[in-house]
């Protein structure tokens, strides 16, 4: 009998829908997988394509910058599969409530759907998102119509005034962005989940798939994930695991866990030997 | 006339308006924003938006970003 894995591995589970779950449901819009990946720090864009696929992903992150006028042709939207995936542009690199709306107003221009990541960076060494600044930004990007999809640091009250300024979901950061060292306060995640009333999607800081079962459990609605795949040693790999480790952290969220117990149980009747 | 486009200064295009500098670029298919002096020009107005010596002009497309 072979003991070789196969060379094209299985897309089983591409998410937690195929165990019976509902899709994510941010607005109008209906994802299947609750993983969001992004697109940038890979090494090359058929690495990324080839990533994007083992996540499973049906939404992906793209940021707006100043067109390569050496490379014309060097067009990221070549590489991203649009039969599959919704685009969520972001507002990344904003330092103020204007650029933000700036970039909102560039989205609809270049006709990229409602969707928008809004981010709004309050600090250049941690890139710690400035909470004043994400709900004003949120408040008028949603009154241009957009569906916001709010980049925040993990604080209760300001996710509650997010969702109160529009967001059709609410992201409070794992950790600082890029930084890859998983969930750092799980307690201020649980409460923020268990106040909303939109999804709350963790975003920045997973760094490998035990980070993402470990952030799903605590029953959030998604991650978005970038560097910890992107800046993996195998990419495609750690998208594969990503993917799993999501719905793996999904159900066990949903199966509910057991006691923790400070004392042994015996698995097996200590009785009738 | 003399542009600075996305940062750097030119004296080398021939278009007289927006539209023909995305045309010029080779960036008429593509989506792309375009800024003139910090004001984005909508895509119907770009026909019709004249450029001056000395303006700033940035076009943007899509990176990569999370």
């Amino acid at each position: 009998m072979s003991t070789q894995a196969p060379e094209t591995p299985s897309l089983f589970p591409h998410s937690s829908a195929d165990f019976g779950d509902a899709p994510l449901l941010v607005g109008k819009h209906t994802f299947h997988s609750r993983l969001i990946v992004g697109t940038g720090k890979y090494p090359d864009f058929p690495t990324m394509r080839q990533a994007h696929i083992a996540s499973g992903a049906d939404c992906v992150t793209v940021a707006l910058r100043r067109v390569d006028l050496k490379n014309p042709e060097n067009n990221i939207l070549n590489h991203i599969d649009l039969g599959r995936m919704t685009l969520l542009p972001n507002t990344a690199g904003c330092y103020t409530v204007e650029e933000a709306v700036q970039v909102g107003v560039m989205v609809q221009e270049m006709e990229l759907g409602d969707l928008i990541k809004v981010e709004v960076i309050g600090d250049q060494k941690t890139l710690m998102p400035d909470p004043i600044g994400t709900v004003e930004a949120t408040r008028k990007l949603t009154a241009m119509g957009f569906t916001c999809m709010s980049y925040c640091s993990d604080d209760i009250v300001l996710c509650k005034r997010l969702e109160e300024a529009g967001a059709a979901a609410v992201m409070p950061l794992g950790s600082p962005i890029g930084s890859g060292r998983g969930v750092l306060n799980p307690t201020n995640i649980r409460l923020i989940k268990d106040a909303a009333s939109v999804p709350i999607i963790v975003d920045a800081g997973v760094g490998c798939a035990s980070d993402c079962a470990s952030a799903m459990e605590l029953g959030v609605d998604g991650l978005l994930v970038n560097t910890a795949i992107a800046s993996a040693k195998d990419p495609v790999k750690m998208a594969h695991a990503i993917r799993m480790a999501t719905v793996a952290g999904r159900l066990s969220f949903q199966a509910g866990r057991m006691d923790k117990r400070l004392y042994a149980s015996a698995s097996t009747p200590l009785k009738d030997f | 006339m003399i542009l600075t486009l996305n940062g750097e200064q030119r004296d080398d295009l021939a278009a007289a308006t927006v539209a023909d500098l995305l045309e010029e670029l080779g960036l008429g298919t593509r989506p792309v924003a375009v800024m003139v002096n910090g004001e984005v020009v909508r895509r119907a107005e770009q026909a019709g938006h004249r450029l001056s010596d000395g303006d700033s002009v940035e076009v943007i497309s899509l990176i990569g970003g999370g």
